[in-house]
Order: structure tokens, then C-alpha cells, then sequence
């Protein structure tokens, strides 16, 4: 019995240690490859190498190994989370686990309906990716959100799943929905249905950027203050860095915790929305009655 | 005659960062609007505070969509778009001879 204590822990500790190594590796490589300097550098994300493919050369960038480097750290968070189950001897993780699960599950279904019952593990894992890829900040590192590439390639996840789901009355149906109130406005419908992804990438990518850029302007502009107010003394204390003590980490709270949080949230909420109710829901019904209809009768 | 050229190139990139900026009226507008209907609603029935704050912080995040395209445009002139067009530029100035 006790020798089974003691293998659970052991795999527990390997566990939550597997949790922090991805950070650990992003932090070693972003200080591996970035040139010493003073100057503050408002760049995209630098690339870390570069693979020679027939076509053009795929550059391997900070934004895919840092959300790779998230999607990992989540993927053993997970399992650290969901280890030792048990259903008479509930943990205080398990207790904290089972309170997310249901709170996504009562999101998903007060928003999309019964029908998407199923959709609640893809909003939790948009939110949770989203969460930890913005929060990224808080350790140093660079957060794939800023870069557009990434959180257009979730947009154009969401896009897909959209069009599916308007597809479900096949073809027709979802060619018909664009002459919806009056069949010469069809353009307008397209640029809307293709603006969709764009708007929702450019949200989410925006505000992480913003954050990012007005954070470095602030603390550079806050160097230069104290450098005026406290050049003149020569010593420890002309280089004090006084002003910047503080004052960044209250705008951190929130362009990084607040905004990052609050946009997940968003993304995820729009997601739900725009599959819910491009979902044709009454003829969807209706077909398939007919459908149970024609078989019966035969 | 080149140093006068790449002057005027990072002199209107300039402008038109902080042109495009203007657009940052419109949701400050639009989000004062919202926050201030959703106090009143707050005011009228505190039991909803809830889900009025939740509709409320999405509809701000929908709102502010247009001063993010203007942001992402500023952003792009101040950092991306010089070096291109200085690039341009030479390119061109070394074509013609």
C-alpha cells in the first residue's frame, strides 16, 4: 500500500515538472537567440530557423515553437490534472477540474442549444489555448497571439465549422441563405460571411498586440524620464532605474491578464455564436422528419 | 535628392499612423454608449449584474473591432511599411541608374 503512495507522487512530481519544462525550453531558446542590446526593437515574431523546402523555404518562427511549446505544457497539464480519478475520494484538483468542465458545459449549451451539446471540449480548448498562448507575457516570452498567421489559422478552424454546419441542409440550402431578404444583395453577403474570420482574427490579434507595443512605449518613455531627472548623479544612483519600478506592472495587469483573459473569452464566445446561428436549425428539423417520413413509409 | 525622397516616405507614414488613429473616436463613442446603458440597466435591476456585465464587456470587444483595423493599420505604418517603401525606393533609384 505505501509502496503505491509513493509511485503516485513520484509520477505526480514528473508530471507537474513536464508541466514547466516547455517554459523553461522557450525561455533558454528566446535568450539563445536574441542579440544583446539597449535599443527597444518592436519586430514581429523573430525566426528561430529556417527548413529549405522545394517551393520556398519554411522559416520556423518564435510564435509555432512557443504555442507548440503551450500546447504541450497543456497536454501535461491535463494529465496532471486527471491523475487519480476517483469517484468516492474526490481530490481537491479533481473538485477544481470538475468545476471548470461543468462551467464550459453550462456556457456551451445556454449559448449553442442542445443540439451542440458536444461542442463544449473544442470552446474549452480554444479558451484554453488562447488563455495560456496570451499569458505567455507574463514569463518573457513572446506570445503567439500577437502574431496574426496564428489566430488566423483558429479563425479559419471556426470558418471551416461554420460553413459546415450552414451545409447541413446541403448545398442548395446554403447557396439559397445568401439571397436571404433580397436576392440583390448577395454580394453584401459574401463580404460579410468572408469578413467574418478576418474580424475575428483581427480582434483577437489586435488587442494582444496593443498591449504589447503601449507596455514597451511606456517603460522606454519611463527610462528616458528617469534618465533625465537622475543623470546628473554620478554612482548607483544615476542608474537606478526608480520609475520603472511598478508603473509597468500596474498597465501588465491589465493589457496583459485582463485584455489576454477577456479576449479568450471573446473568441470563444463568438465561436459559439456564429456556429449556432449560421446553423439552420427549423429546416434542418424539418428535413429530417421528412426523411424519417419517407422511410416509414416505405 | 535620395535623403529628401526617404524623408517624405517616413514623414507621411508618420501622418498617416496618426491619421488613421482618428478612427479611435468611434469606439470610444460606441463603448461609452454601451457601459453607460448597461450601468442603467445594473441601476434598475441589481440581480442581473451578472450577465448584464458579460454582455456588456462583448459587446465593448465587438465594438472596438474598428479601432483595432485602424490600430493594425498604424502599427503597420509605423513599423513595416517604411522600410518597404525606402526599399522600393533605392530599388528603383538603382534600376533607373
Amino acid at each position: 500500500m505505501k509502496n503505491k503512495e509513493s509511485s503516485f507522487r513520484i509520477i505526480d512530481a514528473l508530471l507537474l515538472i513536464l508541466t514547466f519544462i516547455p517554459f523553461l525550453c522557450g525561455i533558454v531558446l528566446y535568450i539563445m537567440f536574441t542579440p544583446v542590446s539597449d535599443d527597444i526593437e518592436i519586430s514581429g515574431a523573430r525566426i528561430y530557423f529556417t527548413i529549405n523546402m522545394p517551393l520556398q523555404n519554411l522559416p520556423i518562427t518564435e510564435s509555432q515553437v512557443n504555442s507548440w511549446l503551450v500546447i504541450i505544457a497543456i497536454f501535461f497539464l491535463c494529465l496532471f490534472m486527471t491523475h487519480g480519478l476517483s469517484a468516492t475520494q474526490p481530490t481537491r484538483r479533481q473538485h477544481i477540474l470538475e468545476m471548470i468542465v461543468e462551467a464550459t458545459e453550462n456556457l456551451v449549451l445556454d449559448n449553442m442549444g442542445e443540439y451542440f451539446r458536444d461542442f463544449a471540449p473544442f470552446v474549452g480548448a480554444v479558451m484554453g489555448l488562447s488563455v495560456f498562448s496570451s499569458l505567455l507575457t507574463l514569463i518573457g516570452l513572446y506570445p503567439p497571439t500577437s502574431d496574426f498567421n496564428v489566430v488566423f489559422g483558429w479563425a479559419l478552424l471556426v470558418f471551416i465549422l461554420i460553413t459546415h454546419y450552414k451545409m447541413k441542409c446541403g448545398p442548395v440550402h446554403y447557396l439559397k441563405s445568401f439571397g436571404d431578404p433580397v436576392p440583390f444583395l448577395a454580394p453584401l453577403n459574401v463580404i460579410s460571411e468572408v469578413a467574418t474570420p478576418i474580424s475575428m482574427a483581427f480582434r483577437h490579434y489586435g488587442n494582444v498586440l496593443s498591449g504589447t507595443v503601449i507596455s514597451l512605449l511606456v517603460a522606454t518613455g519611463l527610462q528616458g524620464l528617469t534618465k533625465m531627472i537622475l543623470g546628473n548623479i554620478s554612482g548607483f544612483f544615476g542608474e537606478f532605474p526608480f520609475l520603472q519600478i511598478g508603473i509597468p506592472a500596474l498597465l501588465s495587469v491589465y493589457f496583459d491578464i485582463f485584455s489576454g483573459c477577456l479576449q479568450a473569452f471573446i473568441f470563444a464566445m463568438l465561436t459559439m455564436l456564429y456556429i449556432a446561428n449560421g446553423f439552420p436549425a427549423d429546416d434542418y428539423r424539418e428535413r429530417q422528419n421528412k426523411k424519417g417520413f419517407k422511410l416509414q413509409e416505405n | 535628392m535620395i535623403e529628401l525622397a526617404i524623408g517624405i516616405i517616413l514623414g507621411c507614414c508618420a501622418l498617416g499612423a496618426g491619421m488613421a488613429m482618428i478612427a479611435g473616436i468611434g469606439p470610444g463613442i460606441g463603448e461609452g454608449n454601451a457601459v453607460a446603458s448597461a450601468c442603467e440597466a445594473i441601476g434598475r435591476q441589481p440581480e442581473c449584474r451578472s450577465t448584464v456585465t458579460t454582455t456588456m464587456l462583448m459587446g465593448c470587444a465587438v465594438a472596438e473591432t474598428t479601432g483595432l483595423y485602424a490600430l493594425v493599420i498604424a502599427i503597420l505604418l509605423l513599423f513595416v511599411a517604411p522600410g518597404r517603401f525606402v526599399n522600393i525606393l533605392i530599388n528603383t533609384m538603382s534600376n533607373l541608374g
